[in-house]
């Protein structure tokens, strides 16, 4: 087992590295692409503690984003009575703000099963984009709240986009470390002995109840990370900025990632955004069929395409792209773990 | 915004109008739960299918046909395509986790959606319906024929399907398959098809649902996400695995929200959706199985 301990290390060292170079290789406007990846990551590596590890489906992370999101915005704009907070230290309050949101809903979660909990998650996701509608004075209403816009702080010498990938990616590996960490030890054989049978982990001697909503509150706490920086980013916030259909693409990318697999919710992340921006790219693809002519610019497209790509790895693929690897690198790994 | 006088005409109105919206939820929240009954799944994409086939109706409809005579090419359409879905897309996957059947209902639901932008593009149109919307004098309350035909025809619908399962034999076979497919299977029941029959009939649900609400909003290519939830509401309310429950948990949902959004301020027509789900929410903390349903107790 020790191998694989290095082995994973090696990897995590490998990742750090591509992201620390990457922006000298590519353009700004790349760089702002890839912190949006990143931030996706961010919010999959929740949904992947939550869903592929203690096996609680939730609908409804882009609210936490949200969330976290709109925390930023007001502490960053109006402040703690009158005093703007500078906004990445808006980020860990995000956070917890939606963190604690989470441990909410985690508590009435712990009654419901499966596809009740599927339900109500959506619910909250819908029923999310109506508050600021509501509540238009403190919240911004339809029209939303600019945040200021980034700047890289300390004198560093960073254009605003690179900043923003620098700070997503840094968050992101110490998050995903983190998971990586809390995973392998006893809350990680806890949430899996929950996800595949309550019975049998209760049985067992572990508190399904503080497991669960932990699970719930950790979860929320990445998503409401990964919406302050996405506000940061997109330096304004409004019931659109987390459509409800952002809960079902963090689903879809967690499908397409693979459940239980943390690095594989990269490729993930990586697809939500480029089906989200690039879907008339596919669609030229798919037009080089015989007797297909889409015309890449309709609107429908990118979510036809999606619906499409989700099914068809669903049918094909229903481990996702970490289950393709873990298949690729079975030959290797077996033999590596086998003691002769 | 000062609420106006109460009266009770108006009062009545609203309950009308509560019960043409909750019928419409029964509709959809009963094809629901014939899905879930047989597969245990909750069909995510059954209000894009809906939405999809009142589309094909108003194209039937724009090429000259009359409300009635496109009605039965619709309902076909929709049975085979409810069909044909299970067969493709839910068959090869029937005894995966229900996370990923969830998932490729989400897909469909995304797929259907595309598709009908790309087809019929995302603006609204009027959809003209087979009932006026003048309104009658029901014991000295003003209430439209539109409403009045929306209620029966939903409720015709359901009682047919309720003679179906509980009279023919197929009914008989799917029932059993729902409840038990390995013995169901012993005694010859062809599980599988029971299934995808199971489809067949939610789609037909959905359809009529669709067809009915359209002459009331706009039809546009999300023009049944939002009824959707309610239907999940609805059908949560009564409890998944109840037929009847779906039903008047519709009804009971239709009601209390119309009547919540007009008279309690504080709700409006903005929080709706979130007082619908804080409902249900709290009955399932009260009551797991719903209204109707029954708490499965599992043998360890």
């Amino acid at each position: 087992m020790k191998l694989k301990l290095v082995l994973e290390i090696l990897g995590f060292v490998a990742l750090a590295v591509l992201v620390a170079v990457m922006p000298s290789f590519v353009s700004d406007f790349h760089s702002r692409e890839f912190a949006i990846v990143g931030m996706y990551f961010i919010a999959l590596l929740g949904l992947g503690v939550l869903t592929g590890y203690s096996g609680q489906i939730s609908l409804g992370h882009g609210a936490f984003m949200a969330i976290g999101g709109y925390t930023t915005a007001i502490l960053s704009v109006d402040g703690i009575s009158g005093h703007p907070v500078r906004d990445i230290w808006t980020i860990p309050i995000a956070g917890v703000v939606a963190g604690l949101a989470g441990l909410l809903v985690g508590v009435p979660a712990l009654r419901l099963s499966g596809l009740y909990l599927a339900l109500i998650t959506f619910g909250i996701a819908v029923s999310f984009p109506q508050l600021p509608k509501k509540f238009g004075g403190f919240l911004g209403g339809t029209s939303g709240q600019i945040l200021n816009l980034v700047k890289a702080p300390f004198g560093l010498d960073l254009t605003p986009n690179d900043w923003i990938y620098y700070l997503t990616w840094g968050i992101a590996l110490v998050l995903l470390a983190v998971a990586w960490w809390l995973l392998r030890g006893p809350t990680g054989r806890a949430l899996q002995a929950i996800r595949d049978s309550e019975v049998a982990a209760a049985s067992s001697g572990i508190n399904l109840a503080f497991y669960k909503t932990l699970a719930f509150g950790i979860s929320a706490f990445y998503a409401g990370v990964a919406g302050a920086l996405y506000a940061m980013a997109s330096a304004y916030v409004n019931p659109d900025t987390f459509p409800i259909i952002l809960s079902i693409y963090l689903v879809v990318g967690l499908a397409v990632g693979g459940l239980g697999s943390l690095a594989g919710l990269i490729a993930g992340a990586a697809l939500i955004y480029f089906l989200q921006n690039h879907a008339d790219t596919v669609a030229r693809w798919v037009n080089h069929l015989p007797a297909v002519d889409l015309n890449p610019k309709q609107p429908g497209i990118s979510s036809a395409i999606f619906g499409a790509v989700l099914i068809l790895v669903m049918l094909l693929l229903p481990t996702g792209a970490g289950g393709l690897l873990r298949k690729v690198f079975r030959p290797l790994t077996t033999r590596l773990y086998t003691r002769s | 915004m000062a609420v106006a006088a109460f009266t009770w005409t108006e009062f009545a109105q609203q309950l009308a109008a509560g019960i043409r919206e909750g019928a419409i939820y029964a509709g959809l929240a009963l094809a629901l739960v014939i899905i879930y009954r047989s597969t245990r799944v909750i069909n995510f994409a059954q209000g894009e299918l809906a939405t999809f086939t009142t589309f094909i109706a108003w194209s039937l409809m724009n090429h000259g046909l009359s409300f009635w005579s496109a009605f039965p090419i619709v309902l076909a359409i929709a049975f085979t395509g409810g069909v044909a879905i299970e067969r493709i897309l839910i068959r090869p996957v029937e005894n995966a986790s229900v996370l990923t059947i969830v998932i490729i209902t989400l897909g469909l639901a995304l797929l259907l959606n595309g598709l009908m932008s790309i087809i019929w593009g995302g603006q609204n149109r009027q959809f003209h319906g087979p009932f006026s919307t003048r309104t009658i004098d029901v014991g000295g309350v003003p209430i439209s024929v539109q409403d009045i035909g929306i209620v029966v025809t939903s409720l015709a619908l359901v009682a047919l399907l309720a003679l179906f399962f509980r009279y023919t034999k197929l009914g008989l076979a799917m029932r059993a398959a729902a409840v038990n497919p390995a013995s169901s299977r012993l005694v010859g029941v062809r599980v599988s098809w029971m299934l995808a029959l199971g489809w067949g009939i939610a789609a037909v649900l959905g359809a009529v649902a669709g067809m009915m609400i359209a002459p009331v909003v706009f039809l546009d290519p999300n023009m049944m996400q939002t009824i959707l939830l309610y239907a999940f509401a609805a059908a949560v309310l009564g409890g998944l695995d109840s037929p009847l429950g779906a039903v008047v948990g519709g009804i009971l949902l239709g009601v209390t929200i119309t009547l919540l959004g007009r008279y309690v301020e504080f709700i409006g027509s903005t929080l709706k959706l979130p007082a619908a789900l804080l409902l249900i929410l709290v009955l399932l903390l009260v009551r797991p199985g719903g209204l109707f349903g029954k708490v499965a107790v599992r043998r360890v």
